[in-house]
């Protein structure tokens, strides 16, 4: 297959806590085979600066938790055809949507001002530290997703199931065991 | 008791009249998931799972608290029920804080399990991410109830083979709390025996026994049966089929 050929697959990394992209290491060999059929074309583990226009599949790991979460998933949705929910964090919220029970600017005083060191930027943007959206939020829910990928994080057999699927220009259809939260 | 004929998915079968559809159902092999279905204890149809078609009825029936009938047409799979069963659950999901990773019975529980085996691949409903408080003034047990999805399961056994019924619910609709005795803490209880039944029928993380840690809690559905038809099977030794369970006995 020649390389202007080759599937445009990229991977985000937005809340979460990179488990989901270990796991996608895991796949070992088979990232050989990937590799063969597709170029990452953004990633956290691909130094690229902006996310790309012309992606066929993107793979998504982690809840929308600030505004740069926000703001990269839109970019991800305008210039992705495929759009999957990578692991229960953007499925779900998962762990990162565990402070949503409480207020943000409560929850950063918790942390941080009735803490040890400098308080970052609560609700109010400061230029630095992306703001907290009031509430962590699933991927579906803030843009349209293709496809899910469940598990905290999905084993290597459920990403290649899924990936290969994709690659092949199938929908992605897990079987029951490979269905399961957490 | 008499014999009924009924059609279920276009066959046709006969049951006893006393029957429920869910027993039917089961005794000819045909999955429907259930959730606050439990042997041994009485019905609620509180969980919706069991959802049926009865040909004849505008809505959907729950099979655990339906009698058979003559002449029934029931039909136990269909998009319709595919889709009502996905909603319910998804409902469910999204009113407490099911958070799988971090949960007791991550990899044991019915929920996660029924929400694989229906498909639910995600959410759509906004995540309601109560505020719940965690019961843990009992001296073996604990009570979470961001995990409970207030089957009753706990209730009645508690009152029905227990005997002691502690727990009751508080409340109506989202506001729905399994209490203990006058809405206490667990642990000042005067009412419980800690028997720890009500503990091992959740099919949840809501009742845990203290102690376990992220997947690590295991139920033993089955000492149910043991109790309630252990004797006429002959079967004494609880130790010998359920180990964890009586070995957690044995150290009190």
């Amino acid at each position: 297959m020649a390389r202007n050929d080759k599937i445009r697959l990229a991977t985000v990394w937005l809340g979460g806590c990179s488990g989901c992209h270990m796991s996608f290491l895991d796949l070992d060999e088979r990232l050989i085979d990937l590799a063969e059929q597709a170029d990452l074309v953004y990633s956290p583990i691909a130094d690229v600066k902006v996310f790309p226009d012309n992606v066929d599949v993107t793979l998504v790991e982690g809840a929308v938790a600030n505004i740069d979460h926000l703001e990269l998933a839109e970019q991800v949705r305008a210039r992705s055809k495929i759009v999957v929910s990578f692991g229960d964090c953007a499925v779900t919220g998962n762990v990162t949507s565990l402070r949503n029970r409480l207020d943000v600017d409560d929850l950063l005083n918790r942390v941080y001002q009735e803490g040890p060191g400098r308080v970052p930027a609560g609700s109010e943007p400061d230029g630095i530290v992306p703001a907290l959206l009031r509430r962590v939020v699933p991927l579906h829910q803030v843009i349209k997703v293709d496809a899910y990928i469940p598990g905290c994080p999905p084993d290597p057999e459920r990403i290649w199931a899924a990936v290969s699927a994709l690659l092949a220009g199938e929908p992605v259809r897990l079987e029951e065991d490979m269905r399961y939260f957490g | 008791m008499s014999v009924v004929t009924l059609t279920l998915n276009d066959e046709l079968i006969s049951a006893n009249s006393d029957q429920s559809l869910l027993e039917v159902i089961r005794e000819h092999d045909i999955y429907i998931p259930t959730l606050c279905h439990m042997e041994g204890l009485s019905e609620r149809g509180g969980c919706r799972m069991c959802l049926v078609e009865v040909q004849g009825s505008r809505t959907l029936q729950a099979a655990c608290v339906t009698e058979v009938a003559e002449g029934m047409v029931v039909t136990t799979h269909s998009e319709r029920l595919r889709k009502y069963r996905r909603m319910t659950l998804e409902l469910i999901f999204a009113e407490r804080n099911h958070v799988c990773a971090v949960c007791v019975m991550n990899g044991h529980c019915e929920l996660q399990a029924v929400a694989a085996i229906e498909g639910m691949d995600h959410v759509r409903f906004d995540y309601l991410h109560p505020d719940l408080p965690m019961d843990i003034s009992h001296e073996r047990f604990g009570l979470d109830h961001n995990r409970c999805i207030l089957c009753t399961r706990c209730v009645r056994v508690c009152d029905e083979v227990e005997g002691a019924h502690t727990k009751d619910v508080l409340g109506r609709g989202i506001n729905c709390r399994i209490i203990n005795d006058l809405n206490q803490p667990w642990g000042s209880s005067q009412s419980c025996t800690s028997c720890g039944k009500c503990v091992e029928v959740c099919p949840t993380g809501a009742l845990f026994r203290k102690g376990a840690t992220v997947a690590e809690m295991v139920k033993r559905h089955d000492f149910l049966s043991w109790i309630t038809s252990g004797r006429e099977k002959n079967e004494w030794d609880y130790a010998g089929q359920a180990p964890y369970y009586a070995t957690e006995r044995r150290k009190e």
